[in-house]
């Protein structure tokens, strides 16, 4: 029996509409609106009247002569740099360890429920902590570094413009390890056995197959962590605002904290910023479509290879043939 | 005990400092929270003192709500995370079960649209909320997680992994509409993949700063991430016994729900990185 065949594809777009309803009144709008305001004269608290500049790029050309907001940049580039290399480095040696079967490291778990622990607490208590420990002139860190002798007289960390950045670095680093570590974990265990066994057969050691096997099949993974950590350290806006609100000598302002305190403080020019967030936009843009293209390039090359592979195999069975 | 290799040696030290290093900031918070401002300036201490009481009346005497916080955080957190996985899993399920000319393209959509961070559109979101008077309200906290791409990305993932087509077919047949088919058969299906979801979409949009600070101005209206700032202030200058104990509060909820939660949590990083 045969039912009268009935076309549900109309279902698929009724159950899109609050998806699309929701991105268009709260993301794309407020993006335009955004992108208006940028080109704008929009400035002073409780204004929303406003007129396009003579200039519609006039906000862009100063901004990008702004010699804050160019430091700024420079500044989230410098802590993300600071954060990601040793976070990536140090994730990559626990994952070695933890995957390695020879050396079967106990209270994995544990460890990795603690390592991972800083990422979930909120980090705006987290700033506001590592502020209070640090603080001078009495602060369990002062405390701590004049017992040990270090130095005799209490130290002003917030105070030192390359310790402010380096202590924010530091934290990023501390809350975001765990979670790179446990990813790359992931990806190990997602790396078919055989390969493993293989290089075993061959006589490759720990170190060898860690290099030569494991490092090439986690470059993905890795790629990944990259970019998404980019993404994420050009937001970088919780620890520095609440850390060190920027200071000592806008040393640590990153480009989201610039935006927030061009708009939410001062002389609330919103013009400014929204135009400093547009320029933040194109450059997310940028990191994002630099993603598709590796994460695509991946099938193609598989392909590819593929395609190389049969044509091997039809010249080797060719030449047998013949 | 078998003899232990150098090699296992060297990392089980490193392991257990680099533990040491993710519990003490915390432990040094709890504790300072039970001392007074004498005894946190005569240097550290990993043992509680017996003050809790006094920290507690003065941080509550200088404007630090915390019940206020967590209420509001609550709120948000909650409703933020039932918009965001009713209609993630329903955006998902569209995307999956339906064959309509556009799906192809408005999953490449979605997957533009994945990695647009909210301080792009900041100034022209408050600008818009300011208009309609709904700046100190909550909705605009809660109600853009209705549209939440890299949530869909991962139930779509999911149910390509395991909703059958033949189920959709059958409750057809015994007479049940699209939408009842989704609220009563595919919800249940999707347990896993939305508790999974629903830990992460809580924990992000409790710990989340950025829009609420500009969003919520009045003082009755404040997260708990907010109030936190109010203890970097002058009010508690050199009560450090207070500015710990608030700082405890504002992460005690979030210690509790990890300690219960880990197993899944721990699992659900896992599976974030390796979804591509």
């Amino acid at each position: 029996m045969r039912h009268k065949s009935v076309s549900y594809a109309k279902y698929g777009y009724i159950f899109l509409v609050p998806f699309v309803a929701a991105f268009l009144f709260f993301s794309l709008y407020p993006i335009i609106y955004t992108l208006v305001i940028s080109m704008s004269d929009l400035k002073g608290v409780g204004t929303a009247s406003f007129s396009i500049l003579a200039n519609p790029f006039q906000n862009f050309i100063n901004i990008a002569k702004n010699e804050l907001f160019q430091k700024s940049l420079a500044t989230t580039g410098i802590i993300w740099i600071l954060n990601f290399i040793p976070q990536m480095a140090l994730a990559l040696l626990l994952t070695a360890w933890f995957t390695n079967e020879r050396l079967r490291v106990r209270g994995q778990g544990a460890f990795k429920v603690l390592l991972y622990m800083p990422n979930i607490i909120t980090s705006g208590t987290i700033a506001v902590l590592f502020y209070s420990l640090f603080s001078y002139p009495i602060g369990p860190v002062n405390s701590l570094v004049t017992m040990l002798g270090l130095t005799d007289r209490p130290y002003e960390f917030l105070r030192d413009a390359s310790v402010a950045r380096g202590l924010i670095a530091f934290i990023q680093f501390w809350m975001w390890y765990g979670n790179t570590m446990i990813v790359l974990i992931a990806g190990v265990l997602g790396i078919s056995p055989a390969i493993f066994d293989a290089a075993a057969i061959d006589g490759a050691n720990s170190l060898k197959t860690f290099l030569y096997v494991t490092l090439p099949s986690l470059r993905q993974i890795m790629l990944y962590t990259l970019i998404t950590s980019l993404i994420g350290g050009l937001q970088m806006f919780d620890i520095p605002k609440l850390f060190t609100n920027g200071g000592p000598d806008n040393a640590t302002q990153t480009a989201s904290v610039y935006i927030f305190n061009q708009a939410f403080t001062g002389s609330y020019q919103y013009n400014r910023a929204a135009a400093a967030s547009m320029l933040m936009f194109v450059i997310t843009a940028i990191f994002s479509g630099a993603l598709f293209y590796l994460m695509r390039d991946k099938d193609a090359q598989k392909a590819k290879k593929q395609r190389k592979l049969l044509e091997k195999a039809a010249a080797l069975n060719g030449g047998a043939q013949a | 005990m078998t003899k232990m290799s150098p090699t296992k040696v060297v990392i089980y030290v490193v392991c257990i400092l680099l533990a040491v290093l993710s519990i003490m900031p915390f432990w040094i918070m709890f504790v300072n929270s039970t001392r007074s401002t004498v005894e946190i300036q005569g240097g550290i201490s990993l043992l509680p003192s017996s003050h809790f009481m006094s920290n507690l009346s003065i941080l509550l005497n200088k404007g630090f709500n915390p019940m206020v916080g967590f209420v509001n955080s609550f709120a948000i957190a909650a409703g933020a995370t039932l918009c965001g996985v009713y209609f993630s899993s329903l955006t998902a399920y569209a995307l999956v079960a339906y064959h309509f000319k556009a799906r192809q393209a408005f999953f490449t959509f979605i997957m533009c649209v994945l990695m647009i961070p909210a301080q792009v559109s900041a100034i022209g979101f408050y600008q818009f909320m300011y208009q309609l008077h709904w700046v100190n309200s909550i909705w605009p906290l809660i109600l853009p997680s209705i549209a939440a791409p890299a949530m869909v990305f991962f139930m779509r993932q999911y149910l390509l992994s395991t909703l059958s087509i033949e189920m959709v077919e059958a409750a057809r047949i015994d007479g049940s509409g699209e939408f009842a088919t989704f609220n009563r058969i595919i919800l249940p299906l999707m347990a896993p993949a939305i508790a999974t979801q629903a830990i992460f979409a809580f924990v992000g949009s409790w710990n989340s700063l950025f829009t609420p600070m500009i969003l919520l101005t009045s003082k009755d209206r404040y997260t708990m991430p907010i109030m936190v700032n109010l203890l970097r202030g002058d009010i508690y200058r050199t009560e450090f016994g207070s500015i710990y104990l608030g700082l405890a509060m504002t992460s005690l909820p979030l210690f509790v729900v990890y300690f219960l939660l880990s197993r899944y949590i721990i699992a659900g990083v896992a599976l974030g990185g390796v979804k591509e």
